[in-house]
Order: structure tokens, then C-alpha cells, then sequence
């Protein structure tokens, strides 16, 4: 069944419709100036903030808002779903204090040391697919190059074998992309990737190996070892927030450059650009939105919120916002104060945001180092993700110059 | 002028120890720890200010 296209998203707002896909970034200032926390009655009930303000007070009051699921969707977690404050995915779906202690446990290992150690192994992943491109002169950015850096991280870390890229994006795509499916369906296809984890978890039982896996099977929180469903719910979060978020950051940059000739010439003629032009891609396109649920009917701002109600909690808003950072709505790649919320603010701030910086680096570093002059082949062509994460997926690039 | 962090704001994102990181460094977790405790140069001062402006969570203060 379509969904009925939106007239109005103050009163009616979704994130799938297709002019929010096109261009988000109108609507959420057409918002901001009449109307700044959207309501719709589409998926139960939600509220979506979008001044920078809301997003912050909402991601730091976790008395009011649960975790508990994180994506938007038709149906609310089941009475079979592990409860708050732990939730199927700790730490992201869990609230304190249990957050805490799943939250300490996974840190160590992407704080910026062991991150960094993946260094060289991601810029050989990175060249590596540019010279699978060939001589070619129209590459695709999106397909052929920044899908697959995340996978490989992943899969590294987590200790999964290279060459199931395509399984993890389908599944991904499922939780991220399918919320319109009942859940039945949807539990239907995550019965594969399901089986597999369960095996992958079974083989490091058997022989453990240096992995994230292996970590989770001999992990102890207060004297005990993990329940399998945390073993499992963290490994499939990690699939889950790993990969199409990161995919999406690089292919933003890319294309960011592709449209602007000046930028990416600055860039390649000094280098040390690099960092702030990257903080400065993830403020203006950031690539996530997360979720909260209303624990009890409360009144916030004048909006009388009830329980279960949807949080649209919008990072890629709070980044626009005009009243938090100057020239909002430009792009200015040595912004010197930038105090962005790509990822999130508050207790849950993304656990990979150092890896997911490394990979930026790496991945946006060697591109242009090897074309340092490209263009969009078809800026018509170009499509991007539905939902809660948002990138560019098909990215056609002429090459105009190689080094 | 010194740094002053409130580490029960801190939550990770880095942005301190990135920017200057002969003024900050990162713990096992990845929050941050402050390496120039004293009073701060001219130079310093400069770029300590630029990470506290820098900071999400509002976490870092430079002040007396
Ligand atoms: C540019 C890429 C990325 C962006 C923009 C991003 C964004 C975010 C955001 C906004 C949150 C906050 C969630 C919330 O408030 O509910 C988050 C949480 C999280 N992210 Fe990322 N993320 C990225 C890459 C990664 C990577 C590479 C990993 C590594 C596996 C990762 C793992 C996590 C985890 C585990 C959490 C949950 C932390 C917690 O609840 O304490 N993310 N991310
Ligand atoms: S930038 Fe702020 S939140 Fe991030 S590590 Fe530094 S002090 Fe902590």
C-alpha cells in the first residue's frame, strides 16, 4: 500500500516521504521559522524537533525519553523484547543505568589507540578499490568505493570473514530501509543473518581468536559472563551502526566535492584542510537520525507528548540550526568553532566516532590524492538512502584528472 | 588562564585531543584528560580556547 504523499509537515510529518529524501534541509528550515517540533499522527504518534536547542534537551533527559528502539517504525518493540533498561542492542537501545556498564565495556576498544592501529589496514582497503576502478573515467563513488570501507572495518574488528559485504548491506538496509514492512516480514528476513551471526558466535567459542567477537564471549559484567542475547545484540549493533552511517559520511564528503571545484582544490593544494573539512561535512550532512519513545505522557515545550509517542531525534537539524551556528546552511571546510552533533550529544555519543573519523580521513585522503580533480557525471543520477540514515548510494564521478 | 574540565560532561567526542593534543590527551575509554594543567601561555591559551568552542557537551571552561 503507498503511503499518501505529505501536505503539510508540521502537522504531518515522515521521513520517508520522497520530497524529504530529495531535500530535507528546506523543509526542516520552513519548520524552524513556523513550527519547531513537528507532530504526526503516521507511525503511532511522533514528534520531531528541529532546532538545535529541543535536540540537545531531548538526547540529555533520559527521565522522560527511553532508548528502548532507537528506528522509527510501524509497530513498537514486543513484550518478548528485552526491557528497558537493557533493550536488544546495548548500549544504544539500553537507558541508566545499565547503559553505563555496556557502554564501559565496548569503549577501550575504539578509543583512539586500537583505532588508529587500523590505520594502515584501511588506507590498503582504500587504494585498493581505486585501483579496481581502472582507467576508467566515470567511477561510482557510492557503489564502487565508500559501501565497501565500512564493511571492512567491521568485519575486521568484529571478526567476521571479507567477503559477506552484500549480506551485512541487506540486512542493514532491512532495519533501516523496511520499517514500512510489517514486523512478521521483517523478522522473516533477519532470519538468515540471524543464523549467521549465531555460527560466527559458535566457531569463536570454539577457537577464539584477537576479535570483538571473542571479547563479548569472555566479557564479564560484575563477576558474570554476558547473556547470549547481549553477545548477539551488541554484534548486530555493531553491523548495524557501523555501516551504512559511515558509508553515508563518505559519500556526502565526496559528493560535496564533486559539486564544489574550489573546496576540493583548496584540499589537495593543503592537506591540513582535511580535518576541519571533515568536521564541516559531518555538521552539513549529517548522516544520522535517531529515535527516543516517551516513557509517560508529559507535556514538553506546550506539546502534550503520551507515552510511546516517537521521538524523531534530528542531529542533521540541530546542525542547520541558524540560532547555534553562524552561516548555517553554508558549507565552510575551515569553520574553527564547530560544535556539532553528528554524533548525538549526550550519554549515548556514538561509540565509533573515532574509527568512524579514521575512515573519513583515510578514505576521503586517498580518493583525493588519486583524482584530485572529478566532477558529478550526472548530478541527476544521484540517489540517496530513505530513512534514518542519509548518504548518497548511487554517486556517478567523472575523473577530470588522476595522479 | 587554565583548563578546566568537567569530566562528568565529557563523553567522548574527541574533539579536544584532536585539535591539541599537546593539551589534551585521551584515556582508555576515549574521554579526555587534561596534559597542561598550569597556567597556559599565549600560544596555549589560543588553542585551548579553540577546542573548549569546539566541544559538544560544553565540557571544557578556560578561566582563572
Ligand atoms: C560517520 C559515521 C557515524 C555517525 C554519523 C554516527 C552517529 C551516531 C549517533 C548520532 C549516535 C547516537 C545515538 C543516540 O543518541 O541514540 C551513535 C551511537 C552509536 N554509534 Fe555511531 N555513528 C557513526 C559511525 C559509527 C561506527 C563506525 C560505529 C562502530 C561500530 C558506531 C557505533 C555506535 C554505537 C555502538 C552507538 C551507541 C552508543 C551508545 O548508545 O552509548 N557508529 N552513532
Ligand atoms: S571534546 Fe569535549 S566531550 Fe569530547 S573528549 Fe574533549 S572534553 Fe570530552
Amino acid at each position: 500500500m503507498d503511503k499518501q504523499p505529505v501536505l503539510d509537515f508540521a502537522t504531518d510529518f515522515d521521513h520517508t516521504d520522497p520530497a524529504w529524501v530529495a531535500d530535507p534541509y528546506p523543509i526542516m528550515e520552513d519548520l524552524r521559522e513556523r513550527c519547531p517540533i513537528a507532530h504526526s499522527n503516521r507511525y503511532g504518534g511522533m514528534w520531531v524537533p528541529v532546532l538545535h536547542e529541543d535536540v540537545s534537551a531531548i538526547a540529555n533527559d533520559t527521565e522522560h525519553f527511553t532508548s528502548r528502539t532507537v528506528v522509527v517504525g510501524s509497530g513498537r518493540p514486543t513484550e518478548e523484547a528485552p526491557p528497558a533498561p537493557i533493550g536488544v542492542a546495548p548500549p544504544i537501545s539500553s537507558d541508566p543505568p545499565f547503559h553505563a556498564i555496556a557502554r564501559r565495556l565496548m569503549l577501550p576498544a575504539f578509543a583512539p589507540k586500537p583505532v588508529n592501529a587500523l590505520e594502515g589496514f584501511t588506507r590498503d582497503l582504500c587504494s585498493g578499490l581505486i585501483d579496481k576502478m581502472g582507467d576508467a573515467d566515470i567511477v561510482n563513488a557510492g557503489v564502487d568505493y565508500s559501501q565497501h570501507i565500512p564493511v571492512g572495518l567491521i568485519a575486521k574488528m568484529v571478526g567476521l570473514p571479507q567477503d559477506q559485504g552484500d549480506l551485512f548491506r541487506g540486512f542493514v538496509h532491512t532495519i533501516l530501509e523496511g520499517i514500512d514492512q510489517p514486523m512478521e516480514v521483517r523478522m522473516e528476513m533477519f532470519a538468515p543473518i540471524e543464523a549467521y551471526i549465531i555460527k560466527v558466535i559458535e566457531e569463536h567459542m570454539e577457537n577464539p581468536q584477537d576479535d570483538l567477537t571473542s571479547f563479548l564471549i569472555d566479557a564479564e559484567i560484575m563477576g558474570q559472563k554476558l547473556e547470549p542475547s547481549h553477545i548477539f545484540g551488541t554484534m548486530v549493533l555493531l553491523i548495524v551502526a557501523g555501516i551504512d552511517t559511515t558509508w553515508s559520511a563518505i559519500g556526502s564528503s565526496i559528493w560535496h566535492l564533486a559539486k564544489n571545484p574550489d573546496d576540493l582544490a583548496r584540499i589537495v593544494a593543503d592537506p591540513s584542510l582535511l580535518p576541519s573539512a571533515i568536521e564541516e561535512f559531518l555538521r552539513a550532512y549529517a548522516p544520522v537520525t535517531m529515535a527516543r519513545l516517551v516513557k509517560e505522557d508529559f507535556d514538553f515545550k506546550g506539546c502534550p507528548m503520551k507515552k510511546d509517542d516517537w521521538i524523531l531525534l534530528g542531529f542533521p537539524a540541530a546542525n542547520r540550526d541558524p540560532a547555534f551556528f553562524d552561516r548555517a546552511d553554508e558549507v565552510i571546510i575551515d569553520r574553527v568553532e564547530n560544535r556539532h552533533a553528528a554524533f548525538g550529544l549526550g550519554i549515548h555519543r556514538c561509540m565509533g566516532s573515532n574509527l568512524a573519523r579514521m575512515e573519513m580521513t583515510v578514505a576521503i585522503g586517498e580518493f583525493i590524492k588519486r583524482f584530485p580533480k572529478f566532477e558529478l557525471a550526472d548530478p541527476d543520477a544521484v540517489t540517496f538512502s530513505q530513512g534514518q540514515v542519509r548518504g548518497p548510494r548511487n554517486l556517478p564521478i567523472r575523473i577530470l584528472e588522476r595522479a | 588562564m587554565k583548563i578546566h574540565l568537567n569530566s562528568e560532561k565529557c563523553q567522548g567526542h574527541g574533539r579536544c585531543y584532536s585539535l591539541a593534543s599537546d593539551l589534551f590527551d585521551s584515556d582508555d575509554l576515549g574521554n579526555a584528560v587534561v596534559l597542561v594543567t598550569g597556567e597556559l601561555n599565549a600560544d596555549q591559551l589560543e588553542r585551548a580556547t579553540v577546542a573548549a568552542n569546539n566541544c559538544p557537551e560544553y565540557a571544557i571552561e578556560i578561566g582563572a
